[in-house]
């Protein structure tokens, strides 16, 4: 199917403000049909922030978020429990927001190897079979935008392999594109056009052979053995502060970090000084 | 035996449960049974002012209950209380200014008790045009917004993204809210209105397999319970209103009997093997 040009959804310098503090600030980038895009960061990053951005659940307090025109989106989000009072069939959920017929509905959820489940109750699920449900309703819809966070919480290791090459059949057969939120790196990185590395900013971004080949990535690869959480403890140059300013490597506190205040560096280039506060998200 | 005000009791009584049945359904999956009695306390208020002004009582009530909808929705974008405290704040603040309104009317003589617990039996043939068409219209705009207003019930931020307009749903629900309490204070009176809301939809649950079956099924039992509770109160001298309540209490309290749940879930077989499959732990 072939799609205009222009970009889905586009974030130019976006920033949320809550209560006294930037949420996530400075973020720019933009998807294209056809194009996975990862985010990735610790937690409290911004990277469900950022997604409700391109979304729209969240108005900007600064910059720009254009979506195109009629913009079709089907949206994964990281939590939704459904309330035990509530009847609702997974065939019931797969219509939640629009008519899907019953074959795509069934194709979608064969796609995700739920389809045994279509008359199950979705409070009856275990969370990793809502996860696969959750998939399948965001395929059915066919939609141009698909924005998944963290898809494949509650699911087991071969079943997340499985995923993720699913999201990428996905891609190549309706040509969507899709903002993927993951902590997990690792897996995502063959499945991935770009990634953007956010810590209330966007860090640093790149195509993942690019991001692959550089030292800091094999750094990176190389400590997560001794913590799982150690993807995430590549080094920054500069430092979140308790109140929200930023110390930087050369000693200097600014208010905030953008790109152009000089204190980053090119690209995913990082050096030096690691990442000491984190902000209390 | 049926004598006239008797039919037109039950043809009144028949047309609020069909409407309090499917919006009740949205009452209990959005936990909202402290927002109906809000609703319903503060359409005392509305009475008092409808006395104080001349104006017509189910307009008045609509009127300050769409504003107490709008003031929750104010106050909990802006104000540092939690929900149940607003509510409650709302509700009995509303209630005590009603009747501080109503004491200071010494030329009106009204039956409180009329408006607190309901006067069914003495519904006109008005009455009965305001329920039917005003529970009409309800019926239709919730149909209308059905989609979006589930939608944002199940996951709020995921009915946004997926273009539903879940605001100006949650917004026409509270509207909705607001003309059902005010066109079903005369049948079960402002103290009750909560219960015709919530219990057929509870009673409901146990059989349905899908939210709009739910809706349907609330409305019939909302409906069963006032035949069963006008003659119940024919029967045993009881006031109409409460009696209706009990009566949906007693349906609810069927649906709870292990045999008839039971054989509400053998009719959904497939799903029944789903759900051991999904949970694991059934017997």
């Amino acid at each position: 199917m072939l799609k205009k040009s222009a970009a889905l959804v586009t974030l130019g310098d976006a920033g949320i403000h809550r209560s006294g503090r930037w949420l996530v600030r400075g973020v720019t980038f933009a998807i294209d049909a056809g194009e996975i895009v990862t985010l990735i960061g610790p937690n409290g990053s911004g990277k469900s922030t950022t997604a409700k951005m391109a979304l729209g659940i969240l108005p900007p307090d600064e910059g720009s978020v254009l979506r195109r025109p009629g913009l079709k989106v089907s949206y994964v989000p990281q939590k939704l429990a459904v309330d035990w009072t509530m009847p609702l069939t997974v065939s019931r959920f797969m219509r939640l927001t629009g008519e899907v017929g019953k074959g795509e509905a069934e194709a979608a959820m064969a796609s995700t190897g739920v389809v045994q489940l279509a008359n199950a109750e979705v409070r009856n699920l275990s969370g990793g079979e809502f996860q696969r449900v959750m998939l399948a309703r965001a395929i059915a819809r066919k939609p141009d935008l698909l924005v998944l966070d963290e898809p494949v919480q509650g699911v087991d290791f071969s079943g997340e392999v499985a995923l993720y090459d699913l999201i990428r059949r996905i891609r190549d057969e309706i040509h969507c594109g899709i903002l993927l939120i993951s902590h997990d790196l690792h897996v995502v990185m063959a499945a991935t056009d770009r990634v953007i590395c956010l810590n209330g900013h966007v860090c640093c971004s790149g195509t993942p052979t690019k991001v692959a080949s550089s030292p800091e990535y094999k750094a990176l690869f190389g400590a997560r053995a001794a913590s799982t959480l150690a993807v995430y403890e590549h080094h920054h140059d500069h430092t979140h502060l308790a109140d929200g300013r930023v110390e930087h490597s050369d000693g200097t506190i600014t208010d905030h970090c953008h790109p152009e205040d000089g204190h980053h560096h090119e690209d995913h280039h990082h050096d030096g000084h690691s990442h000491g506060g984190r902000r209390d998200a | 035996m049926l004598d006239d005000f008797f039919t037109r009791a039950i043809i009144a009584g028949i047309g609020v449960a069909l409407v309090a049945g499917p919006l009740g359904c949205f009452i209990v999956w959005r936990r909202l049974a402290y927002f109906g009695d809000t609703l319903s306390h503060a359409a005392l208020l509305g009475v008092a002012l409808a006395f104080l002004f001349e104006v017509n009582i189910t307009l008045a009530v609509f009127c300050v209950s769409a504003c107490v909808s709008i003031a929750l929705l104010l106050l909990q974008k802006r104000a540092t209380l939690s929900a149940d405290a607003l509510l409650g704040l709302l509700a009995h603040s509303a209630l005590a200014l009603g009747l501080v309104v109503l004491a200071f009317m010494t030329w009106v003589r009204m039956d409180l008790m009329g408006f607190l617990f309901g006067d069914i039996l003495a519904v006109s043939k008005t009455d009965i045009a305001v329920i039917w068409l005003g529970g009409a219209l309800v019926l239709a705009v919730l149909a209308a917004i059905w989609r979006p207003l589930f939608a944002a019930t199940v996951n709020r931020e995921l009915a946004e993204a997926e273009g539903m307009n879940p605001d100006r749903a949650n917004i026409v629900f509270m509207l909705l809210m607001a003309a059902v309490i005010a066109i079903s204070m005369k049948i079960v009176g402002v103290l009750l209105i909560t219960a015709m809301l919530i219990i057929p939809a509870a009673a409901a649950r146990r059989f349905a397999s899908g939210p709009e079956q739910m809706a349907i099924l609330a409305a019939v039992i909302g409906a069963v319970a006032v035949v069963g509770g006008l003659f119940g109160s024919l029967e045993w001298d009881t006031p109409a209103g409460p009696s209706i309540v009990v009566a949906a209490l007693g349906l609810f309290s069927l649906s709870l009997l292990p045999a008839i749940s039971r054989n509400a879930q053998t009719s959904d077989g497939p799903a029944k093997i789903a759900d051991n499959r999904g949970k694991g732990n059934r017997p």
